[in-house]
């Protein structure tokens, strides 16, 4: 059944790919079922039946990212990082995935297969599966290419991570630098004509949150800074516990090329979205181990304490400079615009 | 090819910025009088707020916020023409930044966009080139904003639009000149300010001798400045040195970019497709006599401000009655004093454009102060 696009006799999307007859049969087959194969999609029943012991997470989220391709992965790695991620930091074991695709006619058969495969490898890394999924295609115009939705179910091996568990005292530590993702979308969008090895920070963050568990750490918050950034994860902390939190800018990991495209458009790091950088909050006692654990893993050997929950300032992040001055470091606002001048 | 890396300049090193805030403090400490500073641009003040710099300066010091947002003095019936236009058949309205978050009479160009209005924010006004071309069916309207740094690109876009017949490029030209806002701000009785720094980048383009009047019709210092933390801090220092030393004069402290011509290549351009108007009407200062610039008559077949001229009415259109932008674009208002600031007026639902845009006074108090 896959020689028709193997062979690229038929090179896009089209809408009796969605129409629940022989060409979408083709599609889901040769593409969807040859990426994620497993026998419990294999089954194809209406629902996929799973076995889940004790407490489980369950989450979901939709993608959509403009250009579907960046430097450092694309809309699927995204898809299936993000949810993953999402259940790794609430200590939950990643176990079971549903992946949905809205695709755009006419969208381009070799494009949706290397999304799909790069979707079946990032799953490998924390020996996820894909077990059950929908396709629809829409009409041109009624889409920006593809969206993709990803539902996930994991089961808690670490309990009580959660944003109301700050503690005064914590300390605050980010597993990398900060702002990659974000900028590195920017300047795909914007066809930058920048010298620049920047890449997504994308990335599955399963196997070290696996570490930290194994290692028994006492976890009170963690979450993946993705959309707002560092600065939206410390204000919703800070609300949530009620309390204040303190960091220093001068350690917090930026990237030169993310600081000089910040100094361009007039953002700031803390604003941009990252997609495998993650913040905990663990007792001041234990950090300097749990920065050493993060370290071993590739991408993050930039990891750092940034800070200290404190009783002060409730409910809000104060930024220290490095000359001593100090501010508010505040939720961004909308949309992220360039300044003007 | 730029390297991206090149574009942090590291002008941040806290020992630099300690030693002249000690010398700052020393200095002025010699000095009796009030030393009030206004930075004219909104990029300054994000600058000072940012990094905390109001926190490392004496008693004596004071920063007065200036008109030179962009944003921030658009009235609200330049908005308006904006969300006319976007409202049309066919017609791409294209702006920069966070222009498309300014609250007209009728809501923001964002408000207008999600009732399905075509308006895209761009980086790069020459972006607007590849939507036209991309379009050719459809009208694309340029909503030009910005002062003297920002003029030359919108020449330039007229420019390549003319060589390259692109016959559906129109543009809505509100550019602003700086000096007659200073003018405007020092005529006002109640203006304390007695000293400038000068936005870098509009000197970049118009020189230092843009200055010059300033300095010898009010007898204030005016340091043109970079808007690193360093540059900020090293351009206070000069002010308080020329204020012991009672002179005011001209000085460029950002001197990597500024001459005392700036780029006349880029006038030239800027003169060439654009002119002075008679007036424009500012938010805070009200109409203000040559202190905007409008397409010459020989390029009408892209004024949009004609074209449409049926459609977009030219009645004034104030703030509202709570919002205290004005007083605080002329100065003599500081965001705090205003009773709706951080309460009826916030970024998210913001009354007054100085809340709304990155470079306002408002949203540098909001976000920043206070701690």
């Amino acid at each position: 059944m896959s020689q028709a696009f193997d062979n690229a006799t038929e090179k896009s999307v089209q809408l009796s790919h969605g129409g629940g007859g022989k060409e979408m049969n083709h599609l889901i087959k040769s593409i969807f079922f040859k990426a994620f194969n497993n026998p419990i999609l294999a089954n194809e029943e209406d629902a996929a039946i799973v076995n889940i012991e004790g407490q489980a997470a369950f989450t979901t989220d939709s993608f959509t990212v403009a250009p579907l391709f960046f430097a450092g992965g694309n809309i699927g790695k995204l898809a299936v990082a993000g949810t993953v991620n999402d259940l790794a930091m609430m200590g939950a074991e990643p176990q079971y995935l549903s992946c949905s695709f809205i695709i755009e006619e006419g969208f381009p058969i070799r494009q949706l297969k290397e999304i799909v495969d790069t979707m079946a490898k990032e799953l490998h890394k924390s020996c996820t599966r894909v077990v059950c999924g929908d396709t629809k295609v829409v009409p041109k115009g009624c889409a920006d290419g593809l969206f993709i939705n990803t539902s996930g179910v994991g089961r808690i091996l670490k309990p009580n991570i959660s944003v109301k568990n700050l503690q005064v005292g914590d300390a605050i530590i980010v597993s990398g630098d900060i702002g990659r993702h974000g900028a590195a979308i920017l300047m795909a969008r914007e066809g930058l004509a920048l010298e620049s090895e920047l890449t997504s920070d994308c990335a599955n963050l399963w196997p070290i949150v696996e570490q930290l568990i194994a290692a028994n750490i006492d976890i009170h918050a963690m979450r993946d800074a993705t959309r707002g950034g560092l600065a939206a994860v410390l204000n919703e902390w800070a609300v949530a516990s009620n309390v204040g939190i303190n960091v220093e800018e001068s350690l917090i990991p930026v990237s030169d090329e993310v600081k000089g495209l910040c100094e361009l458009y007039g953002f700031e790091p803390h604003d941009l979205a990252n997609e495998g950088t993650f913040i905990l909050a663990v007792p001041s006692d234990i950090a300097a181990g749990v920065v050493e654990i993060i370290q071993r893993y590739g991408h993050c050997h930039q990891a750092a304490i940034i800070g200290r929950v404190d009783a002060d300032h409730q409910g809000k992040v104060v930024l220290k400079t490095p000359w001593g001055s100090s501010r508010y470091l505040d939720l961004p606002h909308g949309e992220l615009l360039p300044r003007i001048c | 090819m730029i390297e991206l890396k090149q574009l942090y300049q590291g002008f941040r090193d806290p020992d630099t910025i300690n030693n002249l805030s000690k010398e700052i403090h020393r200095l002025a400490n010699g000095y009796s009088g009030k030393i009030n500073i206004m930075e004219v641009c909104g990029g300054h003040t994000h600058t000072i707020m940012k990094y905390g710099l109001n926190q490392l300066l004496p008693s004596n010091i004071e920063f007065v916020h200036g008109p030179g947002c962009p944003v921030c003095v658009m009235p609200k019936e330049r908005i308006d023409h904006a969300a006319i236009l976007a409202s049309q058949d066919n017609v791409i309205l294209v702006t920069l930044g966070d222009m498309i978050r300014v609250p007209g009479s009728k809501g923001s160009l964002a408000q207008f966009r999600a009732k399905g209005c075509d308006i895209r924010p761009i980086y790069d006004p020459l972006d607007t080139l590849t939507i036209a071309r991309e379009n050719p069916d459809k009208t694309v309207i340029f909503f030009a904003i910005g002062f003297e740094t920002s003029t030359p690109m919108t020449a330039v876009l007229i420019e390549q639009a003319e060589s390259q017949n692109i016959d559906n490029l129109l543009f809505h030209i509100n550019h602003v000149l700086v000096p007659p806002a200073i003018d405007a701000v020092m005529a006002d009785p109640q203006a304390t300010v007695n000293a400038f720094i000068g936005p870098a980048h509009v000197s970049v383009i118009s020189g230092a001798k843009l200055y010059r009047h300033t300095v010898e019709q009010y007898a204030t210092p005016v340091v043109v400045a970079g808007f690193e933390p360093v540059d900020v801090m090293e351009s206070i220092l000069r002010i308080v040195k020329q204020k012991v030393a009672d002179v005011a004069e001209l000085d460029v402290q950002y001197s990597r970019a500024v001459s005392e011509d700036g780029n006349v290549h880029a006038q030239q351009k800027v003169n060439k497709y654009m002119m002075v108007r008679p007036q424009f009407r500012w938010r805070g200062l009200g109409p203000l006599a040559d202190s905007a610039l409008m397409l010459r008559p020989e390029y009408a077949h892209r004024n949009a401000e004609l074209i449409y001229a049926e459609k977009l009415d030219v009645a004034d259109i104030d703030d509202h009655k709570a919002c205290q932008c004005g007083d605080i674009l002329r100065g003599i208002a500081k965001p705090k004093d205003c009773k709706v600031f951080g309460r009826g007026c916030t970024p998210e639902s913001p009354l007054g454009s100085c809340m709304v845009s990155s470079e306002g006074a408002c949203n540098a108090y909001y976000r920043y102060n206070g701690v």
